[in-house]
Parts: C-alpha cells; sequence; structure tokens
C-alpha cells in the first residue's frame, strides 16, 4: 500500500481530473514551471501542456473572473489562490458572480469551478498566511465549502469537488500538506457534503475539520486514559452541514464541542451549536462548547500555539461538558 | 486602406463626420447605403426605446432605469460590426447594443422590472452577457471567455464594454493585463460619456484612457464616439486585428450621457446645464441623420418611416414589460444550484410551503 502526503495526494487528483475531463483546466500563480509554492500542481504543465496548465499574472481577482468567463466558454476551471488572505482581492468576484452566476443566468450555464486554497494556520507562517477564511465563503449562497482533513480524502474531495457542477471553495489545511496516510486513492466513498466519524465514543462528539480533526483525534486519545471516550466527526463539508451526522451524534452522545481555528465569534461553530440546538434540544445533557482560535487576528509565529486550540484546551472543554 | 488604428493629433479623437455631420473624413466604411440605413434605424429605435424605458419607470413599471442617450452611435456603431460569434459582455447601459444583437427587449427589460437579476435572455444563445452592475467585473469575465475561444481555436472576438469610471477599478487593470499577457481575441470598448454619476471623467483620471494600451502592450485608439461611421471603423478593424491573431485593441469612444446616471440620479446638483446643451447640440444621431440624406443615401420618407417603426416598437415593448408577471416564488431557489444540497431544498420547502 502506497503513502501519500496530503500534497501527494492532491496532486494526484489534479492530475488524474486533467486526464478524465479535457475540458478541465488549471491555473493560478506558480502553478505551472514551479509546480505550486505547496507543491500541489507539480509536474502537471509537463504532462498536460502549457494551454491547460498555466501560470497567471499576480492577480486573483483575474484568475476568478476569467473562471467565470471560461465556464461560458464551457471549460472547468480549477484555480489557486495562493494563500488565504490573499484570496481577498478575488472576493468580489467570488461573491457577486461566481456564487451568484448560475442563477443570474436562469442555470443556462454551471459555474463549475474549483477553487483551491491553501488555509488555516500552524506552519509558523509570516502574517496574511495563516487565515480561516471559512465563514465568509460558507456565509455565501450558491458556493459549496470543503476542508480535507488527510491526504487521502484530500484526494477524494478534490476529485469530487472538480467533477460538481458548482463552485466549490477547497481549503487545504496547510499544516497537513505533508502529513502521510497510507492507502488506495479513490473518489468515490463519502460524498462530498457528508460529514465522517473518524473514531467512535459514547460519552461526547468532538466535531472539526481541517487541521484541527488531527489534535481532536489526539485530544480523544488522551481522553481514552481517562475513562472519557470521544466520538471524532470530521465535518469535511462546511457548507453545506451534514445535518444528519450532527443530529445523530448529539442525540447519541448527548454532548458536543466544536473545535476550529478560526476567531469564535460568529465562526462556524456557532452554527454547528444552532443546528445542535435546532435538532437535538432535548437530547443534549450539556451546553455545546466551542474551542477555537481567539478574536484576534493571526498571531505572529512565536505565537500561534496560543492561539491555536491545543489538545489540552480540547481536553478541558471535553472533561466540562462531561462533567456538567 | 491601412488597418493600423489612426489617432488624432493629441487628445483629438478620430474622426469621419464632423459634428455637423460634414464629411471630414474617409466616409466609405465598408457599408453599403442599406446598411447606412440601417444604422440610423438603430439609432432611431434606440433612442425612442430610452425614453420609453424613463417613462415606464416614472409609472413605476420599471425600477431604476439607467438611460444611455447620446451614446447611440458609440453602441450602435460598435454592434454593428460584430460577427455572430462575436461576444458581448456589457455594463447596465448597453441596451442599444443588445438590441442590435438581437436580444429581445422584453426579456431585457425584465432586469429593470425587477422580475429577474442578470437578464432573462440566453446569453450564449444571444451572444451577449448578462447585465453587469458592479463596475469592471465583467471585464475579468470577457477575458476569460475570450481565453476559452481562444483555446477552442474559434475565431469568434470577445467585445467588453465598459465605461470611464470603470477605468479606475482594479478589475479594469487585470482583465487589460491579462488580455495582453495572453494576447486575446478581444476588444475593451470604453465609452467615455464623461461622467461617472457625479464624478467628471477629468477628475476619474489625469491620462488619455486609450493611451493606456501601451502599457498593456496592444494598440489603443480614441475615436469619436458620437460619429457612428467612426466608431464602426474602429470597431471593425480592432476585431479584424483581434480574428487574425493580433491580439486586443483598447478602443476609447469620446461621448456624453445626456441624461442623469440613471433615474434615482438628479445631475442638476453637479452638472452645468450649458454642458448638457452644448452636448445636445452635437447629437449622434442628428450629425449621422444630417450626412446620410446630404450623400443621398435616405431621404425623409425613410425618416419618417424609422421614427413610425420605432414609435410602434416602443408601445409593443411597453405593452409587453407591462403584461409580465412577477416571477414564480420557487424561481428564488431554483437555480441556486445545479446540484442542491438537501439542507436547502429542506429549506425551499420551509419557504414556498
Amino acid at each position: 500500500m502506497r503513502e501519500w502526503t496530503m500534497s501527494g495526494a492532491l496532486n494526484r487528483a489534479l492530475y488524474d481530473a486533467l486526464a478524465e475531463d479535457p475540458r478541465v483546466l488549471v491555473f493560478g500563480e506558480d502553478v505551472g514551471r514551479s509546480g505550486g509554492v505547496f507543491r500541489v500542481t507539480d509536474g502537471l504543465r509537463a504532462e498536460y501542456g502549457e494551454a491547460r496548465v498555466f501560470d497567471t499574472p499576480i492577480s486573483e481577482a483575474g484568475i476568478a473572473g476569467a473562471a467565470v468567463g471560461l465556464c461560458f466558454a464551457g471549460w472547468r476551471p480549477v484555480v489557486e489562490m495562493q494563500f488565504d488572505a490573499f484570496s481577498y482581492p478575488a472576493m468580489e468576484q467570488v461573491v457577486d458572480h461566481v456564487a451568484k452566476m448560475r442563477m443570474r443566468v436562469r442555470g443556462r450555464v454551471d459555474l463549475s469551478i474549483t477553487l483551491r486554497i491553501p488555509a488555516f494556520g500552524g506552519i509558523k507562517g509570516k502574517e496574511h498566511h495563516g487565515e480561516s477564511p471559512e465563514t465568509y465563503y460558507a456565509h455565501t449562497a450558491g458556493l459549496k465549502v470543503v476542508a480535507p482533513s488527510s491526504a487521502l480524502d484530500g484526494y477524494r474531495l478534490l476529485r469530487q469537488a472538480i467533477a460538481n457542477p458548482d463552485p466549490v471553495i477547497v481549503l487545504e489545511p496547510k499544516a497537513r500538506y505533508w502529513s502521510k496516510e497510507s492507502g488506495e486513492l479513490a473518489s468515490d466513498g463519502p460524498g462530498m457534503g457528508a460529514a465522517r466519524v473518524l473514531r467512535d465514543g459514547e460519552n461526547v462528539t468532538l466535531v472539526a475539520y481541517g487541521a484541527m480533526v488531527a489534535r481532536v483525534l489526539d485530544a480523544a486519545a488522551v481522553l481514552a486514559d481517562e475513562a472519557i471516550t470521544a466520538r471524532v466527526v470530521d465535518l469535511r463539508s462546511l457548507s453545506p452541514l451534514d445535518d444528519a451526522v450532527l443530529e445523530r451524534c448529539a442525540r447519541e452522545t448527548g454532548r458536543v464541542v466544536v473545535v476550529h481555528e478560526a476567531p469564535r465569534s460568529v465562526g462556524l461553530g456557532a452554527e454547528v451549536a444552532a443546528r445542535i440546538m435546532e435538532l437535538a434540544f432535548d437530547h443534549l445533557q450539556a451546553p455545546v462548547a466551542r474551542v477555537t482560535g481567539w478574536d484576534t487576528p493571526y498571531p505572529p509565529a512565536s505565537l500561534e500555539q496560543l492561539y491555536l486550540p491545543s489538545v489540552e484546551r480540547i481536553c478541558d472543554a471535553a472533561r466540562k461538558v462531561v462533567a456538567y | 486602406m491601412s488597418d493600423e488604428p489612426e489617432h488624432g493629433a493629441g487628445t483629438e479623437p478620430v474622426r469621419i463626420l464632423a459634428p455637423d455631420g460634414s464629411p471630414i473624413g474617409d466616409v466609405d466604411v465598408g457599408l453599403s447605403p442599406g446598411k447606412l440605413r440601417e444604422l440610423l434605424r438603430w439609432m432611431v429605435l434606440a433612442r425612442r426605446l430610452d425614453r420609453e424605458c424613463i417613462a415606464l419607470q416614472r409609472q413605476g413599471e420599471l425600477t431604476v432605469y439607467p438611460g444611455f442617450e447620446g451614446q447611440e452611435a458609440a453602441q450602435v456603431g460598435s454592434a454593428f460590426a460584430l460577427g455572430e460569434l462575436d461576444f458581448v459582455w456589457p455594463t447596465f447601459r448597453e441596451l442599444a447594443v443588445a438590441l442590435v444583437r438581437g436580444v429581445d427587449a422584453v426579456q431585457y427589460l425584465q432586469y429593470h422590472r425587477g422580475t429577474w437579476h442578470g437578464g432573462p435572455y440566453d446569453p450564449r444563445a444571444t451572444r451577449f452577457g448578462p447585465i453587469c452592475i458592479p463596475i469592471a467585473t465583467q471585464l475579468p469575465h470577457a477575458a476569460g471567455f475570450a481565453l476559452g475561444q481562444q483555446l477552442d481555436g474559434t475565431d469568434a472576438v470577445t467585445i467588453a464594454y465598459f465605461g470611464d469610471g470603470s477605468t479606475s477599478e482594479g478589475d479594469f487593470h487585470e482583465a487589460a493585463n491579462l488580455a495582453g499577457v495572453w494576447h486575446l481575441p478581444i476588444v475593451l470598448f470604453c465609452q467615455n460619456n464623461g461622467w461617472a454619476i457625479s464624478l467628471p471623467s477629468s477628475e476619474q483620471t489625469a491620462g488619455e484612457i486609450w493611451r493606456r494600451a501601451e502599457g498593456y502592450g496592444f494598440e489603443g485608439v480614441r475615436v469619436d464616439g458620437n460619429d457612428v461611421l467612426a466608431v464602426h471603423r474602429a470597431t471593425e478593424r480592432a476585431l479584424e486585428r483581434a480574428r487574425r491573431g493580433d491580439g486586443p485593441t483598447l478602443i476609447e469612444a469620446m461621448t456624453y450621457r445626456i441624461g442623469a446616471h440613471s433615474t434615482a440620479d438628479d445631475a442638476t446638483r453637479y452638472r452645468d446645464n450649458a454642458e448638457v446643451e452644448r452636448a445636445r447640440a452635437g447629437d449622434p444621431l442628428v450629425r449621422f441623420r444630417s450626412w446620410l440624406l446630404a450623400a443621398g443615401h435616405a431621404d425623409d420618407r425613410f425618416v419618417t418611416a424609422c421614427e413610425e417603426q420605432a414609435e410602434a416598437f416602443a408601445l409593443d415593448v411597453r405593452a409587453g414589460v407591462i403584461a409580465t408577471p412577477p416571477p414564480p416564488a420557487d424561481w428564488m431557489f431554483e437555480w441556486v444550484y445545479a446540484d442542491p444540497p438537501s439542507s436547502f431544498e429542506k429549506q425551499r420547502d420551509e419557504a414556498l410551503g
């Protein structure tokens, strides 16, 4: 069984998508010659040529806007925003057009755009390289948002995103690009909108996505030594949310902790908590707890571990809701 | 006839007809007398419909409407040069272009009636993109579309319309730069109508818009946007260049917005009426009509027939607009996703009962 890094698995997903559909194009800043700053597009230009895999000027709005026009010409663009904060210049194009265009033209054109964004923190990055932009996108009707947590699921989600007829924002956790996982790559299995239970448990459900999934799994292992069995849910899809899995886990464990890197206020955890209240209020044994980044800008590298939810903070929150 | 863009000296735009309609350049732009008459017919039709739209807004049948009176030559002259497969990316003020492209006026006006966003006409069938409100954002779409056409090896050209105000936006720069770098088959058609709501173009930019083309590595030309022959010729040359693989052209058509920015705007708050009267004296429609009559390509009877046809057309469109019902409620949800999530479908059921 082969071992994959997430970067390698995502690279393979693009390679396979380009092979499968001749209308797929891959473009963005430094995706061609250099193979991408995280090597996700490595080798694609050599294999598929400069017409289908190409470098663009530093022009995020232009990249996203060009993707819209390419859809009208029948292409299927897979574009990269080099880093999370650098996706903001494209925000007008994404919110005003990528998200709304299909409705505006009454379904005559599908906006089959995949927008890949290396996201989140944890790599001792410079400022503007550790942002969690998910709620901006998840709050925008017409977009779908996914965040893989591992190499094999990264392959699956990226293939599914490219095949999907709607625009999909793929938030790739930078901190997990070089994490390894063994197995066969497959695009079938859990669908794009489905959450996954990665570890079973009865006392509490820990909900996370992206790089925080690995941390939550570590926390579950620590809690197991204290006779607290924690169920771990990897959301995978941030928009839409998988209501069925959230409802079932909340009902069965009665206690939920939501974990994300993004600032707490108006973060995705608030939406998860609200859904759980709507769907499983009578089954809750404790208020839903949130373990998140703080309501500060993402800090300098030397402070980032204070900002990011730690295994200890996650365990503390779990202990509190279990003891509630 | 050279196919290189010609420049007037300094800021003087390229011109074929003087403001009084007398010819000052080569009037042979390759159009038969019948085609020349068609230009006038479109201009008359467009102006009449524009005025009808303002009346419809005042009567509560349309929401805010952005008029284009004074810009008929720029719009009709450029649109008339397009080939069947060429594709237009408009702003919100290109109704005359839409008419020439064959877009159904009643469908187009559903946008301003508040029936639907974007425009309910089919952009791919009409080769006329969705109406675009956010300034300059249609320009990267045009660049992407032109790239797609280039990759497919078609000889169709993309034309993108925008105003002087758009050139201050980043999206203008990004699209123009992509057009240059990718050597796209595209025409960037700027209608410099003097005003961006209340900001005069002199405060919009300190330079001349057409000159920016050089910085992007392609051709630029400033043309008298109220001279339909000059506009047509400049556009046709730009289209030919693009079709040949010679890349983009930026056309700056100097025109004037006779009316307010929209029916929600009061231009007397910021604009001297004397300036508007001066512009009216150079009316593009009168200019072309004078020449057409003097050259013997049309007679008074043709002009009268044009006006009668325009009158009947405007009344037909009025009836069509008024007869259009509001959209069914389920349309709010219908096209948001091609593959709607189940939670979205649940919400639709909640809304629609």
